[in-house]
């Protein structure tokens, strides 16, 4: 028998860059995952919640009784049964509270005013509508433009007195904090100097992330070891078992937090809601398993949103079309308690990536938070903190001022983006930028889909359409984009006062059979199939030999969780970091058994060799058993290492976008005939799943590009919270993805891995939002807001003439 | 709250329970039969998590009563694996092609894409996005379930079998 080559032993491991078919599947194929609301513990109740009708209300009584009387109902919560033990609030990540049950009034609608518990779902139901209570309605603030008026209501009566919010000085009652970033006087004095100029106010909606599975948990406390068990759609989960601990007093070795499967996350379950404390109220006062299971439309009411930013943007450039300065100023609608979930210094996100990807000598941005009658959060859907918002703004700045200096977007992108050689870049606002070949992605983008072709296809038929031989026209949207993730570095991001690394641990059996856990959680990512791969890759032991475990917060090792693409740059990391440990000991023990010295053997592939001698070697799977049988004298048994990587930068993965859309006029229908994205993640770990990250994101981007909006009328209500109106694109309106990628691998990164998930989402949606916009750029419109959904696009059209007879 | 007594055929078990009439059919599955694949992500019919077959036909679970569903054969996700463990050629589709991300939507995206074969073995791409427009799915961009469901129609070659019927 021959000995497989090098190569043949490569492949058979399954690691980095392989197409791996996912390991999870089997069990979600069969209808066998475990999401929280397939859990049954014997004695389950059920919570459920009476929310407010109102946006804004007093509260001048809530009456029970009837309720309490109904067979099947246990209790019924409300903030006077939370107050003595003080959790009528909770803390929010922003250093704000918010409420868990209503006190004295409402603030937005379908506010949690009392907890239900019951023994079945349905009769749990049936008393929500048998409570009672007595609402006086107060003045509504849903336009954040409105909520720092001099006689604007008064919305957190809780603040009164307080002018330091948890970032500075509050301005107004109804501010939260002022936030700000770079060279304020030299981008002034840049403006003043300025050839040309543009300024535009770009607002990018109200937005919900809406995962398929809705926000829900199991809590169980044992009274006799007074220890509680918490099942829940965490992303992540040690974070809430620490906040769990903190709130509840309940020592945190007692707390058990445990996050099964989870049905798509994209943001929405990285905060901690009111249904978890009050199932956990629940289940400690009645001594019984306590399941609370939101609906559709309480998630996209009330479990957090997205977006809400309303950004006015200047760039200040020479007539050449050489950028020179950039301004933004932001007002951010955080709804009515501060709960954003970013890092704790970081009260508006990673905003300050606002710059993109071009060369601005100078920059200044300011935001101002903002209180409203609106549902709180402020959640990162499918992207990093507040990056789409940026991306978002710069993107279409940069398109306003193409119109303005009469050139091809494309054309005023090649003159100003980074180029290779300034990498490491360090940006006007302040990041360094680890690495990029911005100019290879666009050129490339460009020649894939026949560019300067289209631009003269769509001169002809915009001069079709103006000899009235069509009515559609044809927009080309171009995106350019720089993604921001990994967070991050502990010396400037942490939860809660908890730095930003996270980890793993990985052991491996006698027989080289491993067993790894991470402090991340997949929500679909398939953490289980790549963190696989890596150690495949690092220790020569097959992937299929691997099984990764998440989520089990009594067994994993601390991590901050999964979002903001953090997962491969930070545990993914820690994951090589780990293996390389592991490998070390490895060496010792192989050099025991060939009885040579550890720096006379090399690694190779699945073994260490002895260098000049490839035949005299000792595979993993031979210094796994001898790791717990025959170790050198003063070394432990065992094989396994824990790794907790705190990355020295963020990654920085990129990527050029071009979409195609055709416009009917008279019908504002956008058809999207053709999307070609080109991603540059680093390293790239399973191609597959890269590309399934790139199409569901896109989709995503779609869906907010094109119809999502979270809208309150002026009375504070919200005017499509379900799937009947709330825009989730089906198979047929969905567009088909070509997908493209170039590698530029993290210099900082073990394995120059980036991160991909939110990449797609990031320029997914100013490259649709570029395209509905350049249809129309020839009538002298330089911004349409999004959502671009058939009503606002006929009425743009319809504003700029062109349904005239 | 009064009971019916309702009987019905589920992955080919005969099975008879007292169901109060306002008893969904999806949380009958679920809560009474422990039939977890079915899920539930909406309560207006729109996203298809809860689909299964019900006499031939695909049927959103949520948007029935059990009793409703009196005298019928029903097939859930877990009664189109084989009964020795094989796997439809779906189930190995959804995996072959990356179908699946979070896998919350994949039992009834299979499940409807198990009748729309049945309905038609040889869709075309345009036929399979308009037969599983009911069904929702956030991660993938639809782009490798419609391969998955092509994957599975090829294998079949237009003979298809009926699961546990």
């Amino acid at each position: 028998m021959t000995e497989p080559t090098s190569e043949q032993r490569t492949q058979s491991l399954q690691g980095l860059g392989c197409k791996r078919k996912r390991t999870e599947d089997i069990r979600f194929v069969q209808g066998k995952g475990n999401y929280v609301d397939d859990l049954k513990l014997p004695g389950t109740l059920y919570g459920d919640f009476v929310r407010s009708p109102y946006g804004h209300a007093r509260i001048k009584g809530i009456d029970a009784s009837k309720a309490k009387a109904l067979p099947g109902v246990i209790a019924v919560l409300t903030a006077a049964d939370l107050k003595p033990l003080n959790l009528h609030y909770m803390p929010t990540l922003a250093g704000d509270v918010a409420a868990v049950l209503a006190e004295d009034k409402v603030l937005y609608q379908n506010q949690e005013v009392a907890f239900v518990i019951a023994e079945d779902r349905y009769a749990a139901a049936d008393a929500v509508e048998l409570v009672e209570v007595d609402y006086e309605p107060l003045p509504v603030v849903v336009d954040p433009f409105k909520a720092m008026a001099p006689d604007a209501p008064v919305l957190r009566e809780d603040l009164a007195g307080k002018t330091d919010g948890a970032h500075g000085k509050r301005k107004h009652h109804n501010h939260i904090f002022a936030w700000e970033m770079g060279d304020r006087g030299a981008t002034d004095q840049a403006f003043t100097q300025a050839e040309v100029t543009i300024k535009e106010l770009i607002s990018y909606q109200r937005v919900h992330p809406c995962p398929l599975e809705t926000c829900q948990c199991v809590a169980s406390f044992d009274k006799v070891k007074g220890e509680l068990t918490v099942w829940g759609t965490f992303q992540a989960p040690h974070v809430i078992r620490t906040v769990a601990s903190l709130i509840s007093k309940i020592p945190e070795h007692k707390v058990h937090v445990i996050a099964p499967d989870i049905g798509g996350g994209f943001g929405n379950k990285v905060g901690a809601y009111p249904g978890y404390i009050c199932a956990v109220v629940a289940s400690i006062v009645t001594g019984r398993p306590v399941k609370w299971v939101e609906d559709r439309t309480e998630n996209l009411t009330t479990t957090s949103f997205a977006r809400d930013y309303h950004m006015t943007a200047e760039i200040a450039a020479n007539r050449d079309g050489r950028i020179t300065a950039l301004r933004v100023n932001v007002l951010a609608d955080h709804g009515a308690f501060d709960a954003c979930a970013d890092p704790s210094k970081w009260p508006a996100g990673f905003f300050n990536i606002v710059t993109g990807s071009y060369d601005f000598p100078v920059a200044h941005v300011s935001v101002d938070g903002v209180y409203t009658n609106k549902a709180p959060g402020g959640v990162a859907y499918r992207c990093s903190f507040r990056v789409t918002e940026a991306a978002y703004c710069i993107e279409r700045a940069m398109d306003i001022l193409a119109q303005k200096l009469e050139m091809d977007p494309a054309d005023l992108r090649m003159k100003n983006l980074i180029r290779r050689e300034q990498f490491p870049y360090h940006s006007a606002l302040g990041w360094e930028y680890d690495s990029g070949d911005y100019h290879t992605a666009l050129q490339r983008a460009m020649n894939a889909v026949g560019y300067r072709q289209l631009r003269t296809e769509q001169q002809a038929r915009l001069a079709a359409f103006r000899a009235g031989k069509t009515r559609e026209l044809m927009g080309i949207g171009v995106a350019f984009f720089t993604e921001i993730v990994g967070a991050g570095p502990s010396r400037n991001c942490d939860i809660l006062g908890i730095a930003m690394f996270d980890s793993a641990e990985i052991r491996i059996h006698p027989t080289g059979a491993v067993i790894a856990r991470m402090g991340t959680k997949s929500q679909g990512q398939g953490h289980e199939t790549t963190y696989a791969q890596i150690i495949a890759s690092e220790l020569g032991l097959p992937a299929d030999d691997i099984i990764i475990e998440e989520g089990n917060t009594d067994t994993a090792p601390y991590g901050l969780g999964t979002y903001g693409s953090r997962s491969t740059p930070t545990a993914g990391a820690a994951t090589a970091m780990a293996a390389r440990k592991i490998r070390a000991k490895a060496q010792m023990i192989a050099a025991h058994l060939l009885e040579v010295s550890e720096y006379d053997l090399e690694w190779d592939v699945d073994r260490f060799r002895l260098k000049g001698n490839p035949e005299s070697f000792k595979t993993m799977k031979e210094i796994a058993w001898a790791a717990y049988s025959n170790v050198p004298p003063g070394m432990e048994q065992g094989l396994e290492a824990v790794s907790y990587y705190d990355p020295p930068n963020m990654t920085f993965p990129f990527g050029a976008y071009i979409s195609v859309v055709d416009v009917d006029v008279d019908t504002g229908v956008v058809k999207v005939r053709r999307f070609y994205a080109l991603d540059d993640c680093g390293t790239r770990i399973n191609p597959m799943i890269i590309e399934g990250q790139i199409h569901g994101g896109l989709t995503e981007a779609f869906a907010i590009a094109m119809g999502q909006e979270i809208h309150y009328d002026e009375d504070g209500n919200v005017t499509g919270p379900s799937l009947m109106d709330y825009f989730l694109p089906t198979a047929v309106e969905t567009p088909k993805w070509e997908t493209d990628w170039t590698t530029t691998p993290s210099p900082h990164h073990p394995i120059g891995a980036k991160g991909v998930g939110e990449s797609p989402n990031v320029g997914g949606v100013p490259c649709f939002a570029n395209a509905v916009n350049d249809a129309f750029r020839a009538f002298g419109s330089t911004h349409i807001a999004m959502p671009h959904d058939n009503w606002r696009t006929w009425t743009a059209a319809d504003n700029l003439g062109l349904h005239a007879a | 709250m009064s009971k019916m007594q309702v009987s019905m055929t589920v992955n080919g078990t005969a099975v008879e329970a007292r169901v109060e009439h306002r008893t969904l059919l999806i949380h009958f599955l679920r809560d009474h039969l422990n039939l977890t694949g079915p899920h539930i992500g909406c309560d207006t019919s729109h996203c298809g998590a809860c689909t299964v077959d019900l006499d031939g036909k695909s049927v959103k679970s949520c948007t029935m009563f059990a009793v409703q569903a009196d005298g019928a054969s029903i097939l859930t996700i877990e009664g189109i694996t084989g009964a020795d463990g094989t796997l439809h050629a779906l189930q190995d589709g959804f995996r072959e092609m990356h179908g699946l991300q979070c896998g919350f939507c994949t039992p009834g995206m299979i499940t409807r894409a198990y009748r729309l074969l049945q309905e038609n073995p040889h869709p075309t791409e345009e036929e399979i996005r308009f037969g599983i427009s009911g069904n929702l799915c956030r991660c993938t961009g639809y782009q490798n379930i419609v391969k998955a469901v092509q994957y599975a129609a090829e294998k079949l070659g237009g003979k298809l079998k009926e699961a546990a019927e």
